[in-house]
């Protein structure tokens, strides 16, 4: 009996290997395949951003003058592009992001706090309502506030005669309330990580709440803000389909620029301004990760 | 309407002998006490010269916020949702006196626009607005076929060869031309308002655009410059810009002996525009004889400035296209798009909306 | 003392009371007018208008469902690909042994992640277009004797999602990996099961929050995806999230659109209950 037995087990052993070999090689091909994949495009388009001709099938020969016309502003026919307009619409960005990212912390932040904190009614459905903003198509929020925004204005203009214009208020409003339920599930997580008895070992050594929350609750909590800035930060700068929607005159921000400039500037240009943004955007993430990193270890 | 087209033909006429020798000219000057104000313009895009709105800055003391729209029926959706806070918008024809019934244009101040003299009077008065009370033309164009000479050596004189083109085509998303034309073919009014004609039209478009990759809003030449298709229907001064950038010709316009559209876009102030003076001057700077030439040496587009035109400040290139300028027997067979009212509008909306369903599949 | 700590558990409530009504002002209520629209009629000018209707939903089931299907069927094969592709991928990464190889195979999964969706996504129509490098590279090998037609479809369109998602779908399985601990697997072996029913019975139930997770995070924002579709996906590729976004601009049909949206937002409720009940029935 004992023989056989072992003779299948040897069998199915050497399937074993043989399968295990082959789900390394998948293993190591795969993740080679996915990061072709991710990386691929990117890397084209900052190739033939240097493409000394307009084709997009074949290098040519290196050139800087695509770069050269963004500086000098000479892009053709097409008056959709000036380096002001897109400094202006950084700007924007810029503002708006900053803004509507630390409002967006504080409140999401409080509300985290009192989550994992507080006890009081309605706070399950206060869960779900907190969880509804991230599951929500984008462009099904775009328009509620779209539509919102008008209701709201033609019923002030109704009552007061006066006409409120869109703008960076409501393009803020609409960036703090998708970035809110961000924070709040970073921050959350981070407090869900923390020892709750630190808490009560300053209680037991006299400390009042406030001492307490802000001597030891806020200082271990505060990796888990600064990433949920980040986070928002990240989230608001990149936001095309819902500043699209609630945007007023004036207000053009980075991606609203970039949407028109890649309907309406031919190839080269873009790329090349393309390479700038994503080498500018590396710089900024790479400053603010030194600056999460130094901040996480001194905590 | 077949007035608008008896206008613009014996205006056609009149530009081949229209070359008088450069004049002396007073640049525009901006009138005093705007200095530090702002004004909001809602344009079509690649529709201005680079250097149009700097020096209207420059002139004034003011700062400009310049946004643009792909289509009448956008900008219109934008105004009607309240307006943003433009100052300047540039809606076509029809659209001018839809927007002037449903009470969403303010009335110009031909007081404060004295350049209004320089257009060319048959284009004043046209019938969407017969007293010019809410608008004046800024330019003038048709739609046609913008194509790659390369696929067509021959080029393109009839909208069977855009339907039966086997390579991809791009349309233009303007609803009303584009049902238009289907018009043309089934012998219907190209404005028709019956429901049946309507979404006649719509089927014969769904049928015969099997080889449409993209309805364009209003980038069709970008395509057609990226390599993307043959075949861009668009407005011809933006098939124009593309030839004249890239040197070549590697590009033509062409409208098809079936007939097509041609329209004239005006300037015009929305409701609750929050500086409808400073939009008024700029009205007027627009018409000025050396800015609207510029405009036109820039964009391409058909000048309604007689004041351009005859100081000798437009190229010659431009007065003598025949893309821009078209003959008049082929004018005679163009259409204006007309305001069709609420109902037919309605109807057009659902229309388009089946048709863009429908071309993919 | 004691009892102003126990203030504090209370004062709860009050933290909580300007977030939740930020969040009632500028989500719930905006979503309720949405849904009250919807039900509208179309006014002139396309606004909203009394009296009530169901025509717009009617539409919507109707004409529109050609696409509204078509958005869901992508969106659910983005889903698929990015976790055929995305589960190996954050396996790969978790079982780094160091720590900085470790680091840097998921930064290389974030980096991309972080320049502009935009370009991302318009950095496809390079590749794809009939001018493209793909087509150039075919055309020059001589694979294909004329460009092939790869821009402005709906594989255009599944190529951008799964290229705009995938992260969505690494990072939370990544996650629920790093916490697995690999000595069950031992275990499942010493017990006889191989390798292939260690993985389906330990392994991948395991690991199934992040799984699950990552279906979600990668099938929402598929289903209404709008720039995608609008850089890419031409007449073939147009997808519900385009035709709302014509409802707000040229087709000026604010009940229609509100409409719509209403019927891909249930699809999405649809699906997150799927999401919900897998995920109750795995911890229990």
């Amino acid at each position: 009996m004992a023989a056989p037995g072992r003779l299948i087990n040897e069998g199915a052993l050497g399937r074993n290997r043989a399968l295990r070999r082959l789900g390394k090689l998948g293993l190591w091909l795969n993740p080679a395949a996915a990061y072709f994949f991710l990386w691929a495009p990117i890397l084209i388009l900052v190739l033939f951003s240097f493409n000394d001709s307009r084709s997009v099938s074949s290098f040519n020969g290196f050139t800087l003058k695509w770069y050269g016309n963004i500086l000098n502003n000479v892009m053709g026919a097409e008056s959709a592009f000036s380096t002001e307009i897109m400094l202006n619409a950084f700007r924007n960005s810029l503002f708006v992001g900053t803004v509507a990212t630390a409002i967006a912390t504080v409140l999401g932040t409080m509300i985290a706090l009192a989550m994992a904190r507080g006890r009081f009614r309605g706070k399950g459905l206060l869960e779900g309502l907190l969880f509804l903003p991230v599951v929500i198509p984008e462009i099904t929020q775009a328009i509620s506030l779209a539509i919102f925004f008008k209701v709201l204005f033609d019923w002030v203009a109704l009552m007061s005669g006066e006409r409120i214009f869109p703008g960076f208020h409501t393009i803020i409003a609409a960036h703090v309330t998708f970035n809110i339920s961000y924070v709040a599930i970073v921050v959350r997580a981070r407090l869900a990580d923390m020892n709750p008895q630190l808490e009560e070992a300053a209680k037991d050594l006299g400390a009042n709440p406030w001492q307490a929350f802000w001597r030891v609750t806020f200082p271990l909590m505060l990796p888990g803000v600064i990433s949920g800035a980040l986070l928002a930060f990240t989230l608001s700068l990149d936001d095309f389909v819902i500043t699209f929607f609630t945007a007023g005159v004036g207000t053009t921000t980075l991606p609203v620029f970039v949407y028109g400039l890649l309907k309406l500037t031919v190839t080269p240009e873009v790329n090349a301004i393309s390479t700038i943004m994503m080498v500018l955007s590396t710089i900024l993430i790479g400053i603010s990760l030194a600056i999460q990193g130094r901040g996480a270890s001194r905590i | 309407m077949k007035k608008v087209l008896l206008l613009l033909s014996a205006l056609l006429l009149l530009v081949p002998g229209a070359f008088a020798q450069e004049m002396e000219h007073e640049p525009w000057a901006c009138p005093e006490g705007y200095e530090g104000q702002t004004l909001s313009i809602f344009n079509w895009s690649t529709y201005i010269a680079e250097d149009t709105v700097p020096n209207f800055e420059a002139a004034c003391g003011v700062t400009v916020n310049y946004d643009i729209y792909e289509s009448n029926e956008a900008m219109l959706a934008r105004i009607r949702q309240g307006n943003p806070g433009y100052d300047i918008i540039v809606p076509s024809g029809g659209t001018v006196q839809r927007m002037a019934e449903e009470m969403l244009l303010i009335p110009l101040d031909m007081a404060m626009i004295p350049n209004a003299a320089n257009v060319i009077p048959d284009l004043l008065g046209a019938a969407y607005d017969p007293d010019n009370m809410y608008s004046l033309p800024y330019q003038w164009g048709t739609v046609g076929v913008g194509y790659r000479t390369e696929v067509f050596p021959d080029g393109i004189n009839s909208w069977d060869q855009v339907w039966e083109h086997d390579g991809p085509v791009a349309w233009l998303d303007d609803r009303q031309t584009m049902l238009g034309i289907a018009h043309l073919f089934l012998d219907n009014d190209p404005n028709t308002t019956d429901a049946d004609e309507i979404n006649a039209a719509r089927d014969y478009l769904i049928e015969k655009g099997g080889n449409v990759v993209t309805v364009a809003a209003d980038d069709g030449q970008v395509l057609l410059e990226r390599g993307d298709v043959d075949i861009a229907i668009e407005y011809n001064g933006d098939i124009l810009q593309i030839s004249w950038d890239c040197e070549c010709d590697d590009y033509a316009y062409a409208i098809p002996e079936e007939g097509s559209n041609v329209w004239i876009d005006n300037l015009s102030i929305p409701v609750d525009a929050p500086n409808p003076e400073l939009a008024m001057v700029f009205i007027d700077y627009i018409l000025d004889a050396k800015v609207g030439a510029d405009l036109t040496n820039y964009i391409w587009y058909a000048s309604p400035n007689q004041a351009s035109i005859e100081s000798g400040y437009i190229d010659e290139d431009i007065l003598n296209d025949p893309a821009i300028f078209p003959p008049a027997e082929q004018v005679a067979k163009l259409f204006a798009v007309i305001d069709v009212g609420a109902e037919a509008e309605e109807l057009i909306n659902n229309a388009w909306d089946e048709l863009l369903i429908f071309l993919g599949q | 003392m004691s009892s102003r700590w126990r203030r504090i558990r209370e004062t709860g409530f009050f933290l909580a009371l300007p977030t939740t009504a930020w969040l009632a002002l500028f989500f719930v209520l905006p979503l309720a007018i949405v849904l009250f629209v919807s039900f509208m009629s179309r006014g002139r000018g396309g606004v909203a208008e009394l009296p009530f209707t169901l025509e717009h939903y009617q539409r919507s089931f109707g004409i529109f469902s050609i696409i509204l299907w078509r958005s869901i069927r992508l969106a659910a094969l983005t889903t698929v690909i990015c976790l055929l592709l995305g589960y190996p991928l954050a396996f790969f990464i978790s079982t780094r042994r160091r720590r900085l190889a470790r680091h840097i195979s998921l930064f290389l999964v974030i980096l991309p992640f972080w320049t502009n969706f935009l370009i991302r996504t318009y950095s496809w129509r390079i590749l794809l277009g009939e001018a493209g490098l793909i087509n150039g590279f075919l055309l020059h090998l001589g694979l294909i004797g004329e460009p092939l037609s790869l821009l402005n479809t709906q594989f255009a369109v599944l190529i951008g999602l799964v290229y705009g998602f995938l992260p969505f779908m690494v990072l939370p399985i990544y996650a629920s990996v790093e916490r697995f601990n690999f000595r069950y697997v031992d275990a499942a072996q010493d017990l006889g099961a191989n390798d292939a029913r260690t993985f389906l019975r330990v392994v991948l139930p395991l690991t199934m929050p992040g799984v699950l997770a990552g279906c979600a995070l990668v099938f929402i924002p598929s289903v209404g995806a709008f720039v995608t579709p609008d850089l890419l996906g031409g007449t073939k590729g147009l997808m519900i999230g385009n035709l709302i976004n014509n409802q707000f601009g040229g087709s000026g049909n604010m009940p229609l659109g509100s409409a719509l949206s209403i019927v891909m937002m249930a699809v999405v409720m649809l699906s997150l209950l799927v999401y919900v009940f897998g995920n109750r029935r795995e911890r229990g």
